[in-house]
């Protein structure tokens, strides 16, 4: 399974994952629409992003989570109900929502954003 | 028989084509109206005083129902109505607990205006069918079934002779004739009774939703005062709804980010705490039965006692193991609180599906408590299959549970016999016997038809054809405004006695439930005090009522740091959370005093109801003394240190040397004063005069001087 992995010591909160990622999903530059979010810290800036733990997936109404055969957690939009449990039960919140949207989105370690990453604080992994 | 014979021998009898709507910040401007009288279909606009002085909901139910009847109106009239409806929060997906619909009717039970809180998803899809309420009048000549078809636009009326009448197999008949497919049946939501609303006043209303794991559908109640019984008489079978397409936008909220943002607040908070908290998603509401136990607030043999020995049999841990669990178990999308609780394979052993593996919904707490320890049965096998065929049926477990403890001690104390029950020994704890009244209720046969008509109509029997003490009975049947009493113990709550009888619709906890901040908490030291609970609560409560909302979200989850705030018992983020959902879908701009005075509104007109129909008086807010302290010599034994201390501290009665019986002549002297002096605070409070009628100045300051209302109020002033 493909993921996302992260050392977030080597995070030097350029953002430049976040631009990547919602230039290649929303076709914009705004963090507000990037699946992976960088929280800057005084010690260390924390990376959040999905694991694909898959705790949505059980918590989703409508089946419209799934994981796919290469171990990634998905949303089929379509059956999507907009009810976002799976962003307030997402352990590490990696599930995120715009207002622009009535469904959430979330990283599917398509690694757009590592190619970007000038310090290796983001790559992705097969586990 | 397969589900196209069913069909094919469906007749229509009525089409009717309508536009599709849309919804505008929770309206849709549009309400149904069906006739099974006359198969007439017809559109109705909502007016902007429906919307200002009602809001939705019950108001609108309330309303409607006024509307159709006269005073003299009973409840198998045909003028009658059965009005179903959501709210203008109701349908949203983010926050916990907004799919409620809300069922009004003249009630069998009370002859007044009746209204249940249901979950299931037919509220939220009438409304994205284009209606914000449905009103159901007249009677049909034979059993029909009404279908909405809400992508079509279509309605249709068919009778529809072959189907079950049981809930839990016309449910899935229904859901799988008018689904076009597997992938459609969570768009059907289904009304249906069951076979013993046929013949028993405490007739309930199951709403469907398709449960995509299971996949079959579970049932959710509309279970007080007899509405079921109303959709039977009227020759209902079903009314069906169905509507693809479901979003998270769908009411064209004014402000769809708040109610996201605050949605997903509590879901969050929902993850954080529950498992810590109440344990909804755990358990539901059955989380309580062993804590109710603890404080003797368990009713047991019929709410003579608060507590026994052998709860532990049926406590939240033995059901904790029998619930499958099935994560999301919310009755509409969004509810992370999740208490819709089931037990899949649960094989039956008794009744005509005896030996078939069916799911259970449940237990609630209610039905441990009112079907289990209040009937002195410890049995959790039993409880479920009662909670099962009640459900399947069409029978309130709150009224049967309360009922049956009743009867059981009438047996228990030589008033009826084997020969007046059949042979049913209707002793406590005898689950063998309460399934088999059960079974005859659904058959409309022998004492268990009887014993449908509610402890009220048992007591006039009992007392007219079996020679009952009427003060004994009067006293021992709990019962008030014709409704049972839910299952909590008030004995030593004068503020829950309130709670259940200074209401609109008779002994519920829907209204308030103060045991806890009264009792244990000790927060409600006078009358003034608990009587300015018997206001806010009551009204705070009704709101959600008026939007399609549940509870449950309101306090069965509490936010960190909750008890550091300045009135922790109405959780005021909680209510901050309300306001801002109420806002952003409306696009209103109330506060926290504004929803009370919406409520207010609603409560009075209610209230109002009630007295134009010849009831909602002082006289008819007393409660049997059951509630209020031990009728028995047994009752007052079994807590004799802490009566003959209140005795001694609160009355001012030395209790030694003094007989029993002078004791509880002397404690029932004292708190039938007290709820006297508790009533006259209530009716203060909510602006009423003493004999319980709203003043024309208090209606002209909430906004409810209708001149209809208003033309009620001036006979009784």
């Amino acid at each position: 399974m493909k993921v996302l992995k992260r050392k977030s010591e080597l995070c030097i909160a350029c953002h430049a994952c976040e631009s990547a990622c919602s230039n290649t999903w929303f076709k914009e530059d705004n963090a507000e629409k990037s699946c992976i979010k960088i929280k800057e810290g005084e010690k260390e800036n924390v990376i959040i992003s999905c694991t694909q733990c898959g705790e949505c997936i059980d918590v989703c109404p409508v089946e419209a989570i799934t994981r796919d055969k290469n171990g990634i957690v998905r949303i089929n939009k379509s059956n999507c109900v907009g009810c976002f449990i799976c962003v307030g039960f997402c352990p590490v919140l990696a599930m995120f929502m715009n207002d622009e949207y009535i469904e959430p989105f979330k990283c599917v370690a398509c690694g757009q954003c590592a190619k970007q990453c000038p310090t290796n604080a983001i790559f992705i992994e097969q586990e | 028989m397969s589900i196209e014979k069913l069909k094919s021998a469906h007749k229509l009898l009525a089409e009717y084509k309508y536009e599709l709507g849309k919804i505008e910040k929770g309206y849709t401007n549009r309400t149904l109206y069906i006739n099974v009288g006359d198969n007439v279909i017809k559109e109705k606009p909502v007016t902007q005083l429906m919307k200002d002085k009602f809001i939705g909901g019950k108001g609108f139910g309330m309303y409607y129902l006024w509307h159709a009847v006269t005073p003299e109106t009973k409840w198998n009239d045909p003028e009658n109505e059965i009005v179903i409806a959501s709210g203008p929060v109701g349908g949203i997906t983010q926050y916990p607990g907004a799919g409620k619909s809300l069922v009004c009717s003249l009630s069998p039970l009370t002859g007044m205006p009746m209204d249940s809180n249901v979950g299931g998803y037919f509220g939220p899809l009438l409304k994205f069918s284009g209606f914000d309420a449905l009103e159901l009048q007249g009677k049909a000549d034979k059993d029909i079934i009404i279908f909405i078809d809400g992508n079509k636009g279509t309605i249709s009326i068919e009778e529809a002779p072959e189907e079950a009448i049981d809930s839990h197999i016309l449910g899935e008949q229904l859901t799988e004739m008018y689904a076009e497919n597997e992938e459609d049946k969570r768009n059907i939501s289904v009304v249906s009774a069951g076979s013993a609303a046929n013949h028993a006043y405490i007739g309930l209303l199951n709403f469907t939703f398709y449960d995509v794991r299971r996949k079959q559908i579970r049932l959710k109640q509309a279970g007080r005062g007899g509405i079921g019984t109303v959709f039977r008489n009227k020759n209902i079978k079903a009314v069906v709804v169905r509507f693809a397409g479901v979003k998270g936008n769908l009411n064209n909220a004014a402000d769809q980010g708040k109610i996201n943002k605050t949605g997903i607040k509590l879901h969050k908070e929902i993850h954080d705490f529950d498992a810590q908290q109440c344990r909804m998603r755990q358990v539901g509401t059955a989380n309580i039965i062993e804590v109710m136990d603890q404080y003797d607030l368990l009713p047991t043999h019929n709410y003579k006692f608060g507590a026994h020995p052998d709860t532990y049999k049926i406590s939240s841990k033995v059901f904790t193991g029998m619930i499958t669990q099935n994560t999301p178990d919310g009755c509409w999308y969004g509810c992370s609180l999740s208490c819709a609780k089931a037990v899949d394979h649960f094989e039956l052993k008794t009744g005509p599906y005896k030996g078939q593996k069916v799911i259970v919904d449940g237990p609630e707490y209610e039905n441990a408590a009112g079907l289990g320890s209040n009937c002195g049965i410890f049995d959790p096998h039993a409880v479920l299959e009662l909670n099962f065929y009640c459900d399947t049926y069409a029978v309130d477990t709150i009224s049967y549970g309360t009922m049956t403890a009743f009867v059981m001690e009438c047996y228990e104390n030589g008033i009826i016999n084997k020969e007046i029950t059949g042979g049913l020994k209707l002793n406590f704890g005898n689950a063998e016997a309460s399934l088999e009244m059960l079974h005859q209720m659904a058959r409309g046969e022998g004492f268990g038809k009887l014993a449908g008509l509610g402890v009220r109509n048992l007591k006039k029997l009992f007392i007219e054809q079996y020679g009952a003490d009427p003060v004994f009975l009067n006293d021992i049947g709990m019962e008030q405004k014709g409704l049972e009493f839910s299952e909590y113990m008030p004995k030593e709550s004068l503020a829950q006695q309130g709670g259940y009888g200074l209401t609109n619709k008779g002994p519920q906890h829907d209204e308030a439930w103060l045991i806890f901040m009264d009792m244990v908490n000790n927060q409600l030291p006078t009358f003034e005090d608990k009587a300015e609970a018997l206001h806010y609560f009551p009204m705070f409560r009704t709101w959600f009522g008026l939007n399609g909302l549940c509870k449950l979200p309101w306090n069965d989850i509490v936010p960190e740091g909750n008890k550091h705030s300045d009135e922790p018992a109405k959780i005021p983020e909680h209510v901050q959370n309300y306001v801002d959902i109420f806002n952003g879908v409306t696009g209103k701009n109330i506060d926290k005093a504004q929803l009370i005075v919406q409520s207010e509104r609603v409560y009075n007109f209610q209230r109002i109801f009630n007295i134009r129909m010849g009831y909602g008086k002082r006289i008819h807010d007393a409660i049997p003394y059951r509630a209020m302290g031990p009728v028995t010599v047994e009752e007052y034994l079994s807590r004799a240190e802490r009566y003959d201390g209140q005795l001694k501290e609160l009355v001012g009665f030395n209790p030694e040397g003094k007989s029993t019986e002078e004791k509880m002549a002397a404690l029932r002297a004292y708190r039938e004063d007290q709820y006297q002096k508790l009533t006259d605070a209530v009716y203060k409070r909510r602006g009423w005069t003493m004999d319980g009628v709203p003043t024309v100045e208090h209606l002209q300051s909430i906004g409810m001087d209708l001149p209809e209302v208003i033309e009620v109020v001036k006979k009784h002033l």
